[in-house]
């Protein structure tokens, strides 16, 4: 009896390309922003428990490590916002040609981190440095 | 359910060394995949060393100088080598195209090749492809028609009509789209993939072909035609310049307008 097949290498051995990572970065935001749905539950949830809830909850969303992680939040949020439209634009049929899709590709990375330092430019200029 | 790493009896080990390139200008290093049926062993790379002079300009010239000249074990499928039968399809250098079309030069560092991803293998670069084309011959790739062709004549279609198949009836099925496709890695069980979706657009907008409904039902599933995600993958490794992913997304456009 011939033994099992093997199954040709994918994954490991296929160059990723600047489409494909977008897209798989277009599904790791979308859970990154799920997941970010929960802090900001805990954040409304203290604001709804009263004062002094509220003034805890301040104090660890302060705290550096959740700034880094609401700065990611935010670009995770644009990214996906932009390449959102990206895909829309693909669904009613535009966009296809391969030097068009990596225009736009590019120009959703350049966004997104434009808008979230737009955000955090705010931040900072109401409450002084993030960090 | 996807499955990233490889099975255990498909885990690629370090293979042989042929050096073949003493005293040369152009040396390379050509790294194949290499599957022996007849033992039990795990696939293995081998590393080819050889003189670009002594061969032709293209990947395809350089393996079948190994199989004549150094290792005549190596199995791979060639035809015409000039890009229009589609049986060199592999994975070179990371991307799958057409080993005939493929000129060796054109890569850096040491040329790696594979068979087509995530397909079983029969032998070394040979995948096994029926599955690909019962996939294929699902779509029914032929003309249906109810009405009889004029009796005098074939069935003519305008200059407008014909060329909307511009883009399309250059697939030459060599399976380079389906097989870049993650989402075919993971589910190509039941989701078409994009040279057998490519091939239905093909069908679907011919003037002269009367099932289109009927072609519309059949995609009609949540796998069969909506696994696509725009990955473009497809497009970007297609050796005939063609966009599966377009001809995919007027697929799903037919399948809104009819229900307008």
């Amino acid at each position: 009896m011939s033994p099992v097949k093997p199954l040709s290498p994918h994954l490991q051995i296929y160059r990723p390309q600047l489409t494909s990572v977008l897209s798989i970065t277009h599904r790791i935001t979308g859970i990154a922003l799920s997941i970010g749905t929960c802090v900001l539950l805990y954040w409304l949830l203290s604001v709804a428990a009263g004062p002094e809830q509220y003034a805890k909850a301040q104090t660890v969303l302060r705290c550096w490590l959740v700034r880094v992680a609401l700065i990611g939040w935010t670009w995770a949020f644009f990214y996906h916002l932009c390449n959102g439209i990206r895909h829309l634009f693909w669904d009613a049929g535009y966009g296809f040609a391969l030097g068009t899709a990596y225009k736009s590709g590019y120009a959703v990375l350049v966004a997104s981190v434009i808008f979230t330092g737009l955000i955090w430019a705010c931040v900072v200029s109401q409450q002084g440095a993030p960090l | 359910m996807a499955e990233f790493s490889l099975p255990k009896n498909s885990r690629v080990t370090p293979g042989k060394t042929i050096e073949a390139a003493a005293g040369a200008k152009r040396a390379r290093k050509i790294r194949v995949y290499r599957y022996d049926p007849d033992t039990n062993a795990n696939p293995r790379l081998d590393t080819y060393e050889i003189d670009l002079d002594k061969c032709g300009p293209m990947v395809l010239d350089a393996i079948i100088y190994i199989k004549n000249a150094l290792d005549s074990t190596l199995a791979f499928r060639r035809s015409c080598r000039e890009g229009i039968c589609g049986s060199c399809a592999m994975n070179i250098d990371g991307t799958n195209t057409l080993a005939c079309t493929k000129a060796t030069e054109s890569i850096k560092g040491d040329v790696k090749i594979y068979p087509l991803p995530h397909l079983p293998v029969h032998k070394d670069l040979v995948p096994d492809l029926r599955h690909f084309y019962a996939q294929y011959a699902s779509i029914k790739p032929w003309l249906q028609s109810d009405s009889p062709p004029p009796p005098d004549r074939e069935r003519l279609q305008s200059k407008e009509d014909r060329e909307k198949l511009d883009g399309l009836y250059e697939c030459i099925l060599c399976a380079c789209c389906s097989t870049s496709c993650p989402s075919y890695w993971w589910n190509s069980d039941r989701y078409l993939g994009p040279a057998a979706l490519l091939q239905a657009y093909r069908w679907l907008i011919d003037s002269r072909d009367e099932a289109t409904g009927e072609r519309l039902d059949e995609l009609e599933d949540p796998f069969r035609l909506y696994r696509c995600h725009t990955i473009m993958n497809c497009a970007r490794t297609c050796p005939k310049g063609l966009n599966p992913a377009q001809a995919i997304a007027e697929v799903k456009k037919m399948m809104v307008q009819r229900t307008l």
